[in-house]
């Protein structure tokens, strides 16, 4: 059986109504479009109502809108974006919840999926979106002492010099002479 | 029984018990023959047992994400080829069809029924490979030799196909990049009729060794509820009892006109793990004859010069193909997908591969986002390894098969 897409928005539309920014739809995939306050208990309705029952978290990702032809459209500058799977219902959902760029923070779903853990790790890193109540919030892919959000639309391909300025030995550390570090 | 009588420890070392009292940090690679690729793992042991264990990833990180929205729909494919390099046909055929959905083009029967065989040529390389290495990781080096030899034959096949043997970049939006060889039907039948004995020799080894099996039954073992929970997909989530596959769920390139079973084992240990792969790879055999049997003729190239390159004789001979060339492969016309964006996957070898496009109208895309399965499932390590023994937590990296170029990306 499969999730019944039109019973589904109106039921979210009417639960969450001021939380809900629209309901899109491109090649047959659903996409709800959510404020971010209350995502956390949007999700959850999502994971253990009957109905849906989206009880794998895909993938968390995220996308940096600035220069985006449509930007006009959503709120915000960032969007995270969430792939949710019903293993029951054989049925996918994208759900959006945007983020402005100050204060750039949104609730963690960590609590609903561990899968979010890395996930929002790496969406951290890569945009400087924190995420309000993640356990173990560090960068993920890039060093820790990484200025900067690499996948952000204002950082440019080739790096802002960050390569030719890592840290270097030059010589060798006085006191590492003679085979002890 | 053994005679020997146990030796007295105090005796050998009078501070062994105050030295086992004590957690010591360890670091577990990066670069350690039994840490595929760069992982790295901060470990804390008491005695020999993990008590906490936090992996480090990110030293192969190539910012292929960022680079995906400097390049074409097309160049994009041989960015594919260095994510998952044990299996980049899957890579590419993953990426090629998150575009055509972008698009909304179908492929020809025939270029469908070329991926699905390569595809699954990929996956018995992919893990053949991964049981190889995880006998290697154990101890056991020859099984390791044996599966080499018949990715080589399987390697052979691929670079007969696309000309290369790892970095195949094989896909084009709307199809392939060319047709296969003549002997394709006779050089994929032949190398099938005799690669089934390496399963058999791989079970013979294995599967009912005591050592093999000391390391790996009941090691490792996660419950399907924290496979559900954790994103677990592939060999790995079927391991524990839930039967999640792409090919099935969410068919695509014609799978659902294909019959194949999809192994499941209930008891989530690096074991399953391995019966899962070896059995995988006989439904691949199965397949493969299958899509053998019924390969369509006709072009593997979707009829439509605004999203594939026209043959050479037309560009040479008319003027609209060879406008139609020059508009695909000039920067700033070429392949432009309407805007909008997709999430699509397929079953590759490890699990879920996603690509999350989302296109601008232009011809680059706006963001490429890869959903790699070993990243998902990289991060169960930890649940895995606590208050185990350092030696199964090599048993249990080797069981998850996890690519660093993928991992990082």
């Amino acid at each position: 059986m499969a999730v019944d897409f039109a019973a589904l928005q109106a039921t979210v539309r009417e639960r969450f109504a001021e939380q809900v920014l629209d309901w899109t739809e491109f090649r047959r995939q659903a996409c709800l479009h959510l404020r971010r306050e209350r995502v956390v208990d949007v999700m959850r309705f999502l994971r253990d109502d009957a109905s849906t029952r989206f009880a794998m978290l895909s993938d968390v990702t995220a996308i940096d809108l600035l220069k985006h032809p449509e930007a006009d459209k959503w709120p915000e500058r960032f969007a995270v974006v969430y792939q949710l799977y019903s293993l029951e219902h054989n049925a996918r959902l994208q759900v959006k919840a945007y983020v402005p760029e100050v204060p750039c923070e949104t609730p963690s779903v960590t609590e609903l999926w561990s899968a979010a853990n890395w996930g929002e790790r790496e969406v951290y890193d890569m945009y400087g979106i924190r995420f309000t109540g993640h356990p173990d919030l560090r960068r993920i892919l890039m060093p820790d002492t990484y200025e900067g959000y690499p996948l952000r639309k204002d950082y440019p391909l080739k790096g802002r010099g960050e390569r030719d300025n890592f840290p270097k030995y030059t010589e060798i550390p006085e006191e590492g002479r003679g085979g002890r570090a | 029984m053994s005679t020997v009588p146990t030796p007295n420890i105090q005796r050998i070392a009078p501070n062994a018990s105050k030295a086992v009292a004590q957690n010591l940090a360890m670091n577990l690679g990066p670069s350690h023959p039994a840490c595929h690729g760069t992982l790295r793992f901060k470990i804390e042991v008491r005695g020999e047992e993990i008590v906490e264990c936090d992996p480090e990833i990110g030293f192969l990180h190539t910012g292929m994400e960022k680079l995906g929205e400097y390049r074409s729909y097309n160049q994009y494919v041989a960015v594919t080829d260095r994510m998952n390099y044990l299996s980049s046909l899957n890579n590419n055929i993953g990426y090629m069809i998150a575009c055509e959905e972008l698009m909304g083009i179908e492929v020809p029967p025939r270029a469908q029924c070329l991926r699905v065989i390569m595809a699954e040529l990929s996956r018995l390389a992919d893990h053949v490979v991964s049981v190889g290495l995880q006998g290697m990781d154990l101890g056991a080096f020859s099984a390791m030799l044996w599966t080499f030899v018949e990715r080589e034959k399987l390697y052979d096949i691929f670079e007969a196909v696309t000309g290369a043997r790892m970095t195949t970049s094989w896909t084009r939006v709307g199809g392939l990049f060319r047709d296969v060889p003549d002997n394709f039907t006779e050089m994929v039948s032949a190398f099938l009729d005799k690669f089934p004995k390496i399963i058999v020799d791989i079970e013979t080894m294995f599967s009912s060794n005591r050592i093999f099996k000391d390391r790996t039954v009941n090691i490792g073992t996660v419950t399907a509820e924290q496979a559900t929970r954790y994103g677990l997909t592939g060999p790995l989530l079927r391991a524990c009892g839930v039967p999640y596959d792409v090919r099935r769920a969410r068919p695509y390139s014609g799978y659902e006109e294909l019959e194949f079973d999809i192994p499941i084992r209930y008891e989530g240990d690096v074991y399953a793990r391995y019966l899962v792969r070896l059995e995988e790879m006989r439904q691949s055999v199965r397949i493969i004859r299958q899509a053998l049997d019924k390969l369509p003729s006709g072009p593997v190239n979707v009829d439509d010069h605004k999203v594939t390159l026209p043959s050479k004789d037309q560009v040479y001979q008319d003027m609209e193909s060879l406008i139609h060339h020059f508009k695909i492969v000039m920067p700033g016309h070429g392949i432009t997908p309407p805007v909008g964006e997709i999430y699509s996957c397929t079953e590759a070898p490890n699990g879920e591969l996603g690509f999350y496009l989302v296109s601008d109208g232009t011809g680059l895309p706006y963001r490429v986002r890869v959903r790699p399965p070993s990243f998902y499932n990289h991060q169960t390590m930890p649940l895995q390894v606590k208050g185990r023994l350092i030696s199964d937590a090599v048993s249990i990296l080797a069981s998850m098969n996890v690519i660093a170029g993928e991992l990082d990306r």
